[in-house]
């Protein structure tokens, strides 16, 4: 029809409103707005408002003190380097596991992606304790050389960048792979009987047909590594990122600075975006009607071997930290010293978890506060996905603020809150929230949002408005239809983006470690006090149970099968 | 008294795309069946009708009661959507239990009346069958017996049969029919198929652009077209220019190449005016060589059994087709085409309209 392009939004519009069209928006958007998007402002005012009124003094320090811009400098080309080293190991992984049949190739092809789903924090501990000074392979190194010293210490740009590499190589894993799985292969076939070699086939047409993957892909990284906190506060020492530079500059109390280096920071990450927006945008669409080919068994025995040993050497390599971790949560405190490898192993790090309440404390606060950040962000998300689906007035900027705590790193996000509540201030929906009960789990659905609002927006999305007419066709009020029609053929969608947004609250540190109080101190907290206070074994066992707990939510969420067709 | 009727129902989208003070009626048990092109305004209508849009102006009545301001939910209709919207996360038997519940039917007679209602459709025993296991066809009929099962005043088919194979769809259609002849319900159906709404509609209303061209029975739609666009859009024929060349007793002259042929119908009169003539397949035959007529060479023919379908383009370069006994003419003939008869609208197989901007 031709009225196609007007007609959806009244259509849809018209079909459930009771309530004054427009009310109900309006409040969604007032709460996100308030939530969201005005400790960000408030921030931006703080950043430009000295004691005596208007200045830019907090910026001139940003460029002309050097620890300040070498640390701006810094967090640039570590991002940059990261997408580099995630893609050098990602790309070729995927195409191995993609593309080549071996035994095992599923198995350990789905473990490689694991470190996608874990708690960054995790990932670093591990890290500290496979490669660190005296770690595994520091020990061995040294007890092999017979070296008096360990051989290094994990600190500085190189050790965060391997750090990085080593979890972010999975973000192009996953997109090449994705990419490859929808590439219509007839495009290659038809190269190859243009008689394109291998070499020609891949740099002329499947490279360019994954380009859009790619570009998602180099754009996740940048984003994760421009905010990653974990690694570059354990592993950073003297080496200074904007995120780790921001929390200092407020532990040194120069709060004016502070500020000017979170805006900064979200600067750099929305330019960041706007650069890539191209790619994102086509990274939606990617993906052709192509059916992909099996995965091929190498018909050469000695590379079919060659293959399979380096994909078992590589996925053992990839997933090394995390057994590594599993095996030091056995080990008894002091018990390992100069050994290359503990001497005694025994369950008294997991019973002390349990046994005394102090050091339970934290899991029971990461459980509650996850919990019910995850249950508000769902129902944020499905009051948006109602909006949305209506084309209520508003519903696009309801989005773009949903999506905004995703843009901007986490510490701009937990500086912000810091900010905006910590004063009492009503008129200006400023509270006193901070130090309290409730600026965590607030911070964590904020942050929660993004993720599980994007997982039920794209339900909502993929509903046939159709049906929901249907119902109402039948005699079904509008709340029937969402009990009876909508919210069961959402349960896929709420259970992806509840189990993704669980498991990212739960393993937080980058907010918490700057709005935590004793009382609601979260697992990574602990983690971090224990690995601090020499209690490996204790660290290592609540790194465990956060993979465990990560692990059995994630099998939770997946179980509940897609009931449509 | 009319049983459906439809006030000058007027719904905007922007400036010109919509629908524009749409007066129809339908009595108890008729099945209307709206026609047009995409962009006409017809499945609007349906959905002004179902509830799920509401219209700017005008009303919906339905025995007697004014609906317009009914929400879906309270109006009573049953609608099959174009692609069946079948609730996948619900097996045949719930589906065609849902809209009972929603109206508060007590469980045994759930039971019993989704039986009866898949039993009309001839889909006994489906009710435990997930819906994503069945054939086209068999969801179609689904859809049929959900938005019966509550007994709905009126029924609302979008498009029924353009889901089907063609192999498919002469058969769903005399089930169709059979089937809404057989309760008696008073439908609406929307389609693009000419064929379909012949077949099924008792009325047709021809749309276009959102207003109404035409209203009535599809014979009276075949020989009687009030507009170009309904001779054009119903049936086959081909469209010849021609000008007015006199006028006489009810008797216009109208000169088409260097032919003159004389209509009873046609609303022009004035001399040298320019008119369309529409003229159908089987309104022409080859006359004897030398006859005053349109001549022209046979460029294309069509075996058809009985007739074949010939392609004439005459020398002043018009295309025309006939329909004609299968041996009338030879690929490469020079032939001369005249009127079945004369006036040429005698047997309703030839119509003339005023040129110019429709």
């Amino acid at each position: 029809m031709t009225g196609e392009s007007a007609a959806p939004a009244d259509r849809a519009g018209r079909l459930t409103s009771r309530i004054p069209r427009g009310l109900l928006p309006l409040a969604l958007w007032a709460l996100l707005f308030w939530l969201i998007a005005w400790p960000l402002l408030l921030v931006a005012a703080e950043s430009i408002r000295g004691p005596a009124g208007l200045t830019f003094g907090y910026f001139e320090r940003l460029f002309l003190e050097p620890r300040e811009w070498q640390a701006l400098w810094a967090s640039l080309w570590t991002s940059v380097a990261s997408v580099v080293l995630a893609a050098v190991l990602g790309i070729p992984l995927a195409f191995l596991f993609e593309r080549t049949e071996f035994p095992g190739r599923r198995i350990i092809g789905a473990l490689v992606a694991l470190p996608a789903v874990l708690p960054p924090l995790v990932g670093v501990i591990a890290f500290l304790f496979l490669y660190g000074e005296t770690g595994f392979v520091a020990r061995l190194v040294q007890a092999v050389l017979g070296l008096e010293n360990p051989p290094w210490r994990l600190e500085g740009a190189y050790a965060i960048l391997l750090v990085h590499a080593y979890s972010m190589y999975v973000y192009f894993y996953l997109l090449t792979r994705a990419g490859l799985a929808t590439l219509d292969h007839a495009a290659i076939e038809a190269a190859q009987s243009l008689g394109a070699g291998r070499w020609r086939t891949l740099t002329r047409v499947t490279l360019p047909l994954l380009a859009p993957s790619l570009r998602g892909a180099a754009l996740l990284t940048f984003m994760t590594a421009l905010a990653s906190f974990s690694a570059p506060y354990l592993f950073g020492g003297g080496f200074r990122v904007m995120t780790t530079q921001i929390v200092f500059t407020r532990l040194n109390g120069d709060y004016g600075l502070a500020m000017a280096q979170t805006v900064m920071l979200s600067l750099l990450a929305l330019t960041g975006l706007a650069l890539a927006r191209e790619g994102v945008q086509t990274v939606a669409r990617a993906g052709g009607k192509g059916i992909a080919p099996a995965p091929s068994l190498i018909a050469s025995p000695g590379w079919r071997l060659a293959a399979t040993a380096g994909g078992w050497a590589l996925g053992l390599l990839l997933l090394l930290p995390h057994l590594t971790l599993l095996l030091l949560s056995f080990v008894p405190v002091g018990t390992w010293t100069i050994e290359t490898i503990p001497p005694a192993y025994t369950w008294r790090n997991y019973l002390t978890l349990f046994a005394e309440p102090e050091r339970l404390r934290p899991l029971v606060n990461s459980l509650w506060m996850a919990a019910l950040a995850t249950v508000a962000a769902v129902g944020v998300s499905l009051l948006a996905g109602q909006m949305v689906i209506q084309r209520a007035r508003g519903s696009a900027s309801i989005e773009g603020l949903l999506a905004l705590p995703w843009l901007v790193p986490g510490t701009v996000f937990a500086v912000a809150l810091a900010t905006a509540f910590n004063v009492h201030a009503p008129w200006a929906g400023r509270i006193v929230l901070v130090g309290t009960l409730w600026i965590l789990p607030l911070a964590y659905l904020i942050r929660n949002l993004p993720i599980a609002s994007r997982a039920i927006l794209a339900g909502f999305r993929g509903l046939d408005p159709a049906l929901a007419e249907a119902s109402a066709g039948l005699g079904s009020g509008p709340w029937r239809t969402f009990r009876r029609v909508t919210l069961p053929l959402l349960r896929p969608a709420l259970a992806a983006g509840a189990t993704l947004a669980f498991v990212t609250a739960l393993g937080d540190f980058v907010t918490s470690i700057i709005l935590y109080t004793y009382d609601t101190r979260p697992l990574s907290l602990e983690i971090l006090s224990s690995l601090r206070q020499g209690d490996i074994g204790v660290a290592a066992a609540y790194g465990v149970l956060l993979m465990l707990l990560s692990g059995l939510v994630f099998a939770l969420g997946s179980e509940k099968k897609v009931v449509t067709r | 008294m009319p049983y459906l009727e439809l006030h000058d129902l007027t719904r905007r989208f922007g400036a010109r795309a919509g629908l524009f003070e749409l007066s129809l009626s339908l009595e108890r048990g008729q099945i209307l069946a709206l026609l047009g092109p995409s962009g006409s305004g017809k499945t609007t209508t349906l959905r002004l009708l179902g509830g799920f849009e509401q219209p700017d102006s005008g009303q919906v009545v339905v025995d007697g009661e004014d609906v317009t301001r009914l929400r879906p939910e309270q109006r009573r209709f049953g609608m099959v959507f174009q692609h069946y919207a079948l609730f996948p996360h619900l097996d045949v038997g719930a589906n065609v239990a849902f809209g009972l519940e929603s109206r508060g039917v007590a469980r045994g007679e759930v039971a019993r009346r989704v039986a009866d209602s898949l039993a009309l459709v001839d889909l006994t025993g489906f009710e435990r069958r997930p819906v994503g296991g069945l054939s086209g066809g068999q969801q179609q009929r689904v859809a049929l017996a959900r938005a019966l099962a509550p007994e709905p005043r009126v029924l609302l088919l979008d498009e029924p049969l353009s889901n089907l194979d063609p192999s498919l769809r002469e058969r769903t259609r005399r089930e169709l029919r059979a089937l809404i002849r057989r309760i008696g319900i008073t439908t609406v159906m929307v389609t693009h198929e000419q064929d379909d709404a012949f077949d099924l509609g008792d009325v047709v209303a021809v749309l276009k652009d959102g207003h109404l061209e035409q209203a009535g029975t599809p014979e009276a739609l075949y020989r009687a077209p009030a507009t170009a666009f309904v001779a054009g859009f119903i049936g086959r024929g081909s469209w010849l220019d021609g000008r007015v060349s006199g006028a006489d007793a009810g008797i216009t002259q109208v000169r088409i190449e260097r032919a003159e042929w004389s209509f009873r119908a046609s609303p022009a009169s004035r001399l040298g005016e320019a008119v369309r003539v529409l003229v159908r397949p089987e309104g022409l035959v080859f006359g004897p060589e030398g006859t005053a007529g349109l001549a022209g060479t046979v460029t294309d023919r069509r075996f058809a059994g009985a007739t074949a379908h010939f392609r004439v383009t005459t020398t002043q370069g018009n295309v025309i087709e006939v329909s004609a006994p299968a041996e009338a003419a030879v690929v490469g003939a020079a032939v001369t085409l005249v009127p079945q008869d004369s006036p040429a609208d005698a047997q309703q197989l030839a119509h003339c309209f005023r040129a110019g901007p429709e």
